[in-house]
């Protein structure tokens, strides 16, 4: 039944026109027209996702639900869209995440409700479209014109130095894209295609794709984010709303590391092999500089913000350890298992995270406060919430049996095939990682009532409690039955695997 | 053989200008007898005779390079759809600035007339195939707009933009004019067709001339064009004239610049390409740097578009430097776009503006998505179109361009232009966030006749509709030069 739908489209553009609709409820008092509009929006998007598992093809490596229409024949530009085991999980999570985003905004966001709602739904159209394009300047439309939403976000509900950190976050991303919008053109007028998979099979010099690899590695690092051009992500964290943290930690971390596995490495294998010790060394930074960073902050979102940006580090050396274990072992077995482990990692961080923004949302909206000092007894008062937060707290630590073990767990593994001592520096972090998310929980929520402020606190509502226990089922459910994802991927991880390891000289 | 009996030359391709002429006259005589309650007839006149010269130009148009008054005139598709795009430009500037003239109470006949001179002017220059044709389109076009920049007689800055702008245009036209003597000189004809054919077989020994000619017409060009280092004049004028003049002189001129530097560099010049390449290349760079980073200390949004102005012309310098089909087709495609976003950017001012208050300053922006989320809405497509982030047109343009240039094997060259537009993005989003981030200090409700608002609406959908299928004028572009 869904089979001749264009079902990559819809999830595209039905958030985006429903967006659009959202946006004409904009007056005061139709706040709660929009609010169940764009409910019923982002549940029919989310809806309209499922098929794309269950119709989803284990065996092939191919790309799925393809649709392709040309769009600019001038410059043989095509509207081309496909999702592999890659990809799909990865509009799964954004349309799941939307869903909550919608939710966690529902009572909080008191001024122009239609705008903010229909900026988050136009961007997950958007976000859609980057995992779901399949032609480089297909790609680099969503890829730049979901910041422009965002912006917004940050910059309308955002905190008191909102202006410099939304301009900040547009800038830093804006300046990486564009070296990765000269690298694209550049392959366009060497192989006059920019469709991706045409460019997977092109054949370029060292010297080209050493230079192609840069300009990609600047325009995803920067979104990764990996140090040292992190610096946009902790104040944008802290100064967007709840809703926006969510859909910067949740999805579009997730999109850096998407670009590498999509352009840079299949595209580039040569030099991503040579650079891999870049790349390698960079990650490493993220994981114990970052986790130290995380230690000593007093902010709770920049906390989870640096937090982030260290559990991404193990996404990117996910994916760069590979070439270092064929070298080591010479099988591509343990390879494989490096990009699992990263891409598990990623979805699983997904949900960590922005679970752990909406508790510190969930905190903010009753004492307008993100500053540890001001808490403490937490779990007197909330004792339910306590509950959800510790759970949270010990999936980013990465405890067994969340997901989260899962994405690391595999990752170090890998990283022993590699070399013992960059498994024990990203092993460190599990220590690390425990360290700074308890403490700030037991800073947080326990020990004597802190003031009275605290003692006044009520427990979760109705929709806070849906909200984080729907998240925490989701973390659960991948920690301690990971499989349905991982045959996801499988086969895609295997044909990347020989894809990036076969030499383009 | 001598020519011994005169020949009518064939008038077809020049119905359109014939017509308009015509046109501008009638309306010339009417005006004195109309009083000031039935102004308004003069601007439907003007745009009738603007839309009756459009469905001219395209019934005349045909597939085929046409020449006539012995070679002099030009009727191509490249000319045909700019002039097209120049009437459509034009209209609605009319359209826009009706508002703007009646508050300020110069909503006179002469407005139209002038402006309709300045449009004939624009047409002579697309379609000049002489280097004289060329200069009587120049001169007619900028003897209208000074006087439309001295329009507001009573305004102290209108009149200083004024001189100065008739002061450097002046100079510019003289060093022109030069060069253009210089080439004839070398070459023996005013025919660009014939300067070409000459410049091809050219001894070493009037090389050197003919360089010093090129020079001339270069600057001149450049002049007119806005380029660094002769765009001193443009911050002044478009911040010194009324702002309805300033939207004329910011969108369609450029048009027709852009027009007199393919029938003068690429036409007329084509074989020296090593040579202007080079000079157009320190242009374009010096362009955008001083372009984008000056824009960022203006507070007055006139004088930062005009800074935006003096970027967006080293953006379209670099496609035509690029020296291929390709390369013109996408500085073709540029000047069309930013014809239609620079129209969009003044028409919003005035828009903002009212009977004693000219939203001239980029404060004057503040709150506005909360005065009016929908016009907020269209200037942030506009921003962001200039800017050139997609899903708008501008980014198009600005890919076309980088295109052409990295086809050439000037990588560095894009990597310079990327990161102007980047430096040059920061101002674009400090609108943005006066529109969005900042509380309205003035809550005067926005005010315009629904003509107005409706052309607007459809200035930005229309930017954004381009930057989702810009296809068809990408097409129609690349068609010109094939």
């Amino acid at each position: 039944m869904f089979a001749d739908l264009p079902l990559l489209s819809l999830v595209i553009w039905v958030p985006i026109i429903g967006g659009a609709l959202v946006l004409l409820a904009s007056k005061n008092e139709q706040a709660q027209t929009a609010r169940l509009l764009a409910l019923t929006v982002s549940i029919v998007t989310f809806l309209l996702t499922i098929p794309l598992y269950t119709g989803f093809d284990l065996t092939t490596h191919q790309m799925q639900f393809p649709e392709k229409t040309s769009w600019i024949p001038l410059f043989n530009i095509n509207y081309h869209l496909g999702v592999d085991g890659i990809s799909m999980p990865l509009i799964l999570l954004t349309s799941f995440t939307t869903i909550l985003v919608v939710l966690a905004g529902w009572e909080v966001i008191k001024v122009k409700v239609a705008q903010y709602l229909a900026a988050f739904l136009i961007m997950e159209g958007l976000m859609i479209g980057v995992f779901a394009a399949l032609d480089s300047i297909l790609f680099y439309v969503f890829w730049e014109a979901m910041l422009i939403p965002m912006f917004l976000i940050i910059g309308i509900w955002g905190g008191e130095r909102r202006v410099y950190a939304t301009i900040k976050f547009f800038l830093y991303t804006f300046l990486g894209s564009v070296f990765m919008l000269i690298a694209l053109i550049y392959m366009y007028i060497q192989s006059g295609t920019f469709g991706v998979l045409d460019l997977h099979d092109f054949k370029l010099s060292m010297t080209e794709q050493t230079w192609i690899f840069l300009a990609f590695l600047v325009a995803f690092a920067v979104k990764v984010p990996m140090w040292p051009v992190h610096t946009w992500l902790p104040d944008a964290h802290v100064e967007a709303p709840t809703g926006g943290s969510v859909i910067l930690a949740a999805i579009m971390l997730k999109l850096g590391a998407y670009g590498f596995v999509r352009f840079s490495m299949p595209i580039t294998p040569d030099a991503s092999q040579s650079l891999d010790w870049l790349m390698i060394t960079l990650s490493l930074i993220a994981i114990v500089y970052i986790a130290f960073v995380a230690l000593v902050q007093k902010d709770m979102k920049k906390l989870i913000a640096y937090s982030s940006i260290s559990h991404m580090g193990f996404v990117t050396l996910g994916f760069f350890i590979v070439y270092m274990i064929i070298d080591n072992t010479g099988s591509a077995q343990g390879a494989a298992m490096g990009i699992e482990g990263a891409l598990v990692q990623m979805i699983s961080h997904g949900f960590i995270s922005g679970a752990l923004f909406l508790c510190v949302g969930v905190m903010y909206d009753r004492m307008h406060s993100r500053m540890i000092g001001d808490y403490g007894g937490v779990a007197n008062t909330m004792p339910v919430f306590a509950a959800f937060m510790v759970f949270f707290a010990m999936a980013n630590a990465g405890l067994p049996g969340t997901s989260a073990f899962v994405g690391e767990f595999f990752v170090i593994m890998s990283a022993f095939k590699a070399n013992f001592w960059i498994a024990f520096l990203a092993a460190t972090t599990l220590i690390f990682g425990a360290a700074y998310t308890l403490w700030m929980v037991k800073r947080v929520l326990f020990g004597e009532v802190a003031n009275e402020n605290v003692a006044a606190l009520k427990d979760l509502n109705n929709r806070e409690y849906f909200i984080l226990g729907t998240l925490a089922v989701a973390v659960l459910v991948l920690g301690l039955w990971p499989a349905p994802l991982l045959d996801v991927m499988h086969v895609t991880v295997e044909h990347l695997v020989q894809q990036i390891t076969q030499s383009k000289l | 053989m001598m020519q011994t009996s005169f020949q009518m030359p064939d008038l077809t391709p020049a119905i359109p200008e014939i017509f308009l002429l015509t046109m501008t006259c009638i309306i010339l005589l009417i005006v004195p007898y109309l009083s000031d309650k039935n102004r308004v007839l003069t601007y439907l006149l003007s745009l009738g005779s603007l839309a009756a010269t459009a469905a001219l130009t395209v019934a005349v148009h045909t597939s085929e390079t046409v020449y006539t008054f012995s070679g002099s005139f030009v009727s191509d598709t490249m000319g045909d759809v700019l002039k097209v795009f120049v009437y459509l430009v034009t209209a609605v500037v009319f359209i826009y600035s009706r508002k703007y003239l009646l508050d300020r109470n110069i909503f006179k006949g002469e407005f139209y007339v002038l402006g309709l001179f300045a449009v004939l002017g624009m047409m002579v220059m697309i379609s000049a195939h002489s280097l004289l044709t060329m200069y009587l389109g120049l001169e007619l076009l900028s003897l209208s707009l000074y006087a439309l920049v001295a329009f507001q007689r009573d305004s102290k800055d209108a009149t200083e933009a004024a001189m100065k702008y008739f002061v450097l245009g002046a100079l510019a036209s003289g060093m022109l004019l030069y060069g253009m003597s210089l080439l004839y000189g070398v070459t023996g004809t005013l025919d660009i067709g014939g300067v070409q054919t000459v410049a091809a077989g050219l001894e070493d020994s009037k090389k050197l001339v003919m360089g010093l000619g090129l020079v001339f017409v270069i600057v001149g060009m450049a002049f007119k064009l806005g380029a660094v280092p002769f765009h001193m004049w443009i911050p002044d004028v478009y911040h010194g004239a009324p702002t309805a003049v300033t939207l004329f002189i910011g969108t369609a001129p450029k048009i027709a610049a852009f027009a007199m530097v393919m029938r003068l560099l690429v036409e007329g010049l084509g074989d020296m390409h090593d040579q202007w390449q080079d000079i157009l290349i320190i242009m374009a760079v010096l362009s955008m740097a001083i372009g984008n980073v000056i824009a960022i200390a203006q507070t007055n949004i006139k004088r930062m578009l005009a800074y935006s102005t003096i970027s967006h012309v080293g953006f379209l310098l670099l496609g035509i430097l690029a020296g291929t089909q390709a390369g013109y087709s996408s500085s073709m495609f540029y000047v069309i776009v930013y014809a239609l976003m620079s129209m969009g950017g003044f028409g919003m001012i005035i828009l903002m503006s009212r009977a004693g208050f000219e939203a001239d300053k980029i404060s004057d922006f503040k709150g506005l998505n909360e005065r009016s989320p929908w016009f907020a809405f269209m200037m942030l497509i506009i921003m962001l179109s200039m800017a050139g982030v997609p899903p708008t047109v501008g980014f198009y343009a600005k890919l076309a361009v980088l295109q052409s240039v990295i086809g050439v094997g000037l990588t560095w060259l894009a990597i310079v232009a990327v990161v102007f537009s980047v430096i040059g993005m920061f101002y674009y989003l400090r609108v943005i966030k006066y529109m969005y981030f900042d509380k309205a200090d003035d809550t005067t409700p926005i005010e315009s006749p629904t003509d107005m608002k409706l052309v607007m609406s459809a200035n930005g959908l229309g930017i954004l509709f381009l930057g989702i299928a810009p296809g068809s004028l990408l097409a129609m572009c690349a068609a010109a030069f094939s």
